[in-house]
């Protein structure tokens, strides 16, 4: 049956529509999370508030276990749906950019669009900046091009890669991710108490 | 007296495991629509495509990069992440307004910082956001959130370089949050 639009189930002319609607619920959920304020984001880094760990890990969790459960009762072929390409080294570097990017700024692209749907002017100032470093990687894109397709692996899965079942995967991330709720919530709760002030 | 005002203060969040929980439906709704995940820092990029072939269509076309988002039918902001986007940014509008935070714009920083820097430093982590997406093939919506629940070994490759420099790093930057 899934998914749905390419299989024809829905007609492709709902495209933009299911977008806009998709859309809206992932804004209104991030915003409604808390995401919207740059300095709750940062707590994750510093301890102070680990809404970013918990609403990710929780969301993480529940998409792997939906999607296996869907692919189980044959609502979704897994082996359809598209599987974001490895490349290794650019990936790296790429993830490393945008950790220094996320402790500096404050926030990621989605979590500054609803910061900027409140009136956040330092989420504006990311989203301006998102663009200007858009813009200098195209420009400079001749530069590091062949750095840039280096390490391709392919649309490879963690199954693929380890001849593991997914299943192992889902619990594994699940498992991790209750001990990081448990051990995160004594670690807030100290760091809360020797901080002089935190206003959200 | 004093409890009181705590709790009046304190924004109305939602409790961040239902966030959670209905956050991992959007991204499996997703999927399970239209085969694909969510993403954020795609539809920047379809804004950068469409200034540079506004203004410069033929460096546009010969930018190896640019190139590959150029159709001849219809605009580069013709994409679903654009529209995706777009409904990002109205969500965020509609929760607001249900829970009451769009106020008159304002600046969220650590205590020990200046208006001005925060917001040169949200320039600055932005451009290293961007510039670094490109590199990861996604963002945290795209590849760290969307990529891992697919089971894709490059989202995980870029959730685990995300917030692990970032926790490499907070250290140095501590005086910009606390």
């Amino acid at each position: 049956m899934g998914p749905l639009i390419p299989n024809g189930v829905i007609g492709g002319g709902w495209d933009f529509v299911i977008a806009i609607l998709l859309g809206v619920a992932f804004g209104f959920v991030l915003e409604a999370s808390g995401f919207s304020s740059s300095r709750n984001l940062a707590g994750v880094f510093y301890g102070y508030n680990f809404v970013v760990l918990r609403v990710f890990f929780t969301a993480l969790i529940v998409a792997m276990v939906g999607l296996l459960y869907f692919d189980y009762v044959g609502w979704l072929n897994l082996s359809q749906i598209f599987i974001l390409p490895t490349f290794l080294t650019p990936m790296i570097v790429g993830g490393v950019i945008m950790g220094v990017g996320f402790v500096l700024g404050g926030f990621c692209p989605g979590t500054s669009f609803t910061g900027i749907a409140i009136g956040k002017l330092d989420a504006l100032f990311f989203t301006i900046g998102l663009y200007l470093g858009i813009f200098g990687f195209s420009l400079a894109y001749p530069l590091f091009e062949d750095f840039f397709t280096s390490g391709d692996m392919g649309n490879v899965t963690l199954m693929e890669i380890t001849g593991l079942p997914a299943p192992y995967f889902a619990v594994a991330f699940t498992v991790v991710a209750l001990a990081a709720f448990w051990g995160t919530m004594f670690v807030e709760k100290r760091v809360r108490k020797n901080m002089k002030q935190y206003k959200f | 007296m004093n409890l009181e005002k705590d709790t009046i203060q304190q924004p109305k969040y939602i409790n961040p495991y239902l966030g959670g929980v209905l956050l991992g439906l959007v991204v499996l709704a997703t999927v399970f629509i239209t085969g694909r995940g969510l993403g954020a820092s795609g539809a920047v990029k379809s804004a950068v495509v469409t200034t540079s072939n506004t203004i410069a269509p033929k460096a546009t076309e010969a930018n190896h990069y640019m190139s590959q988002f150029i159709s001849d039918d219809h605009s580069p902001m013709y994409t679903w992440l654009v529209f995706e986007s777009l409904g990002l940014l109205l969500g965020g509008v509609l929760s607001g307004i249900v829970f009451g935070r769009i106020k008159k714009f304002r600046i969220d920083k650590g205590p020990r910082i200046s208006n001005r820097k925060r917001l040169i430093l949200a320039l600055i982590g932005g451009a290293l956001f961007g510039l670094g997406s490109q590199f990861g093939r996604g963002c945290t919506s795209g590849a760290a959130l969307s990529g891992t629940a697919t089971f894709a070994l490059g989202g995980v490759i870029v959730m685990f370089a995300i917030f692990g420099t970032g926790y490499a790093v907070a250290y140095f930057f501590r005086k910009y949050w606390i």
